[in-house]
């Protein structure tokens, strides 16, 4: 397979799905919905203290993540579900198989394609939301900001990358939106939820280091280590008794293991897809 | 010597339980227009996807243009593959020139080539216009549009004229003998046996994943023996006189409604009865003579009445 790969193939396809994204206003839409979000955050972030007005990057991306955090996963998992089962189910997959191209290079093209939509909507959103910020925003906050933003785009192509391998699994269109759906509600409403229990009823049994450990099994909780400015902020976010070990907090061991996040869905994807 | 465009040997394909293809051998040679023909569930798109290499026999192989589908090269073959599937299903948002470019790039084609294609189609002045907007048989054109892209040496048609209005799948047979008279091979397979029996050379007859007739119409309608139907309308109150002529020549069928007689006679026996009638000329106003037709044929060799030989 990876001897053979004919990536212009892929692009030809990564390019008809960005373009299909592009023409029917998804990213547009997407990219406002991001660009209200991060204005909307950075003005009434802090109103429940009684303030209004741009407090800081701190609270603004603190804010933001939470609420990214919930977005980002189910917008990738609502834009991939459907990117080979959908083909199967319309009938277009043969067409497109019989073309000269691999399956490797269809769905690489496809998780391509897409990423680029996601990614553009999401540099797009904030984008728009930095320059109005522009004024306020000094040299590190620009950092911080577009480390966030970074993140945010990663995440996004993890849970795509999940999102792809359902698309590859599932029998029908239907039981995929419910499989990616079910996904949602497991990494971004459940896990965190899991692990808290785990950690009181293991009663200090378990450290931080394996909770932190543990934390790394979701895409969507290294997205928020990603974007916590320290490890006591860390530690209060999940209620720890002790700091996390520096490794675990360490952005190049998140990045790691965000584009570990990123691969390994496809890989699987791939080997089911022959 | 050259190559078959396509050899199938001893290909078997299940899935699961089901036998789908059993044991089929088949050869077409390079510039031949086949036809594929067979009720559901006969093998017909199981025996396409294993053209195409789509799916892999469980045994035998299959060579396109010398080249095993399986193999490495292939991919290089389907560059020269055009291929219409049953359902031509594409990317709404896109227009039909952006769609026609998205399968030149696929193909290796240049993008220039697309415009004349779709002029041929007749889709020329509707080249712009997103596809969500086509009518049924606008988009089976596209779809045509889109297996004439770089000429191909074989094409593989999936009920092609589906949706296409009685214009549109004239214009469609007349494009598919010009590029058979390039050199094309063409595999089609329709419902509408009436269509292809009078346009295909070679027509495959499939049942239960073998099989079961191959050769040209003449060759079919001549192994399978079947009765051609001879329509005589007769003058008026001369039906009992030809009925006794007739009824002297063994193993006829005879109908006779009012002022017309219908005789279902074998092929050796079209001269007698034409001889009976000439000598009673004066009783007969019209003779109408009606070869058995592909569907007579297909429906012998493994329809519903079962009457294989």
């Amino acid at each position: 397979m990876a001897g053979s790969v004919e990536w212009s193939q892929a692009f030809v396809i990564a390019g008809k799905e960005f373009r299909d994204r592009i023409r029917n206003r998804w990213v547009l839409a997407v990219a406002l919905i991001f660009a209200l979000f991060a204005l909307a955050i950075a003005y009434f972030g802090s109103s429940q203290q009684g303030e209004v007005g741009f407090r800081g990057i701190d609270v603004t991306i603190a804010s933001l993540v939470s609420l990214v955090i919930y977005l980002v996963p189910l917008i990738a998992l609502i834009l991939g579900y459907d990117a080979i089962v959908g083909e199967k189910e319309r009938g277009s997959l043969d067409l497109l198989l019989s073309m000269p191209i691999t399956r490797f290079e269809i769905l690489l093209g496809k998780f391509l394609g897409l990423s680029a939509a996601l990614g553009s909507a999401t540099a797009l959103g904030f984008g728009a939301g930095m320059v109005v910020l522009a004024a306020h925003l000094t040299a590190r906050d620009v950092y911080h900001y577009l480390g966030f933003a970074g993140s945010a785009i990663l995440m996004g192509m993890a849970f795509l990358s999940l999102s792809m391998l359902v698309s590859v699994l599932s029998l029908d269109r239907v039981r995929a939106s419910g499989t990616a759906i079910g996904l949602w509600f497991f990494f971004v409403l459940i896990f965190d939820l899991l692990l808290m229990g785990v950690l009181v009823a293991s009663q200090g049994v378990l450290g931080s280091g394996v909770f932190g450990a543990l934390l790394m099994l979701n895409p969507a909780d290294v997205f928020r280590l990603l974007n916590s400015f320290s490890s006591e902020q860390v530690q209060n976010m999940y209620g720890l008794a002790t700091v996390m070990p520096d490794t675990l907090t360490n952005p190049s061991v998140l990045v790691a293991v965000m584009l570990g996040w990123i691969i390994a869905p496809f890989i699987v994807a791939h080997w089911r897809f022959k | 010597m050259a190559n078959n465009a396509i050899d199938v040997r001893h290909v078997a394909k299940r899935f699961g339980d089901v036998v789908a293809v059993d044991d089929i051998s088949l050869s077409i040679g390079t510039g031949r227009m086949v036809g594929l023909i067979g009720h559901n569930g006969a093998g017909k798109s199981t025996l396409f996807k294993l053209m195409l290499g789509l799916i892999e026999p469980n045994a035998g192989e299959v060579l396109i243009a010398g080249v095993p589908t399986g193999g490495r090269d292939f991919r290089h073959v389907r560059r020269r593959i055009g291929y219409l599937p049953e359902t031509f299903v594409t990317y709404d948002n896109l227009t039909g020139e952006e769609v026609l470019h998205l399968f030149a790039d696929l193909k290796h084609v240049p993008r220039a080539a697309c415009a004349e294609v779709l002029e041929r189609v007749g889709l020329g002045a509707a080249a712009g216009r997103r596809v969500r907007g086509y009518s049924k048989g606008m988009r089976q054109r596209l779809g045509f549009a889109q297996v004439l892209l770089g000429a191909p040496d074989l094409i593989f048609l999936d009920e092609p004229t589906n949706g296409l209005d009685p214009k549109g799948i004239h214009d469609f047979y007349r494009i598919l003998r010009d590029v058979q008279a390039q050199g094309a091979t063409i595999v089609i397979t329709s419902h509408i046996l009436a269509e292809i029996q009078e346009r295909v050379d070679h027509l495959v007859i499939l049942n239960r994943g073998c099989i079961a007739a191959q050769g040209s119409l003449a060759e079919l309608r001549a192994r399978m023996v079947l009765p051609s139907e001879i329509r005589i309308t007769l003058q008026h109150g001369e039906g009992s006189r030809i009925h006794a002529a007739l009824a002297q020549l063994a193993g006829l069928e005879l109908t006779i409604e009012r002022d017309c007689v219908r005789v279902a006679c074998l092929p050796g026996q079209k001269l007698a009865v034409l001889n009976i009638l000439a000598a009673l000329a004066d009783a007969v106003r019209d003779i109408a003579i009606h070869e058995p037709s592909l569907e007579d044929l297909f429906l012998g060799y493994g329809g519903a009445y079962g009457r294989q030989r």
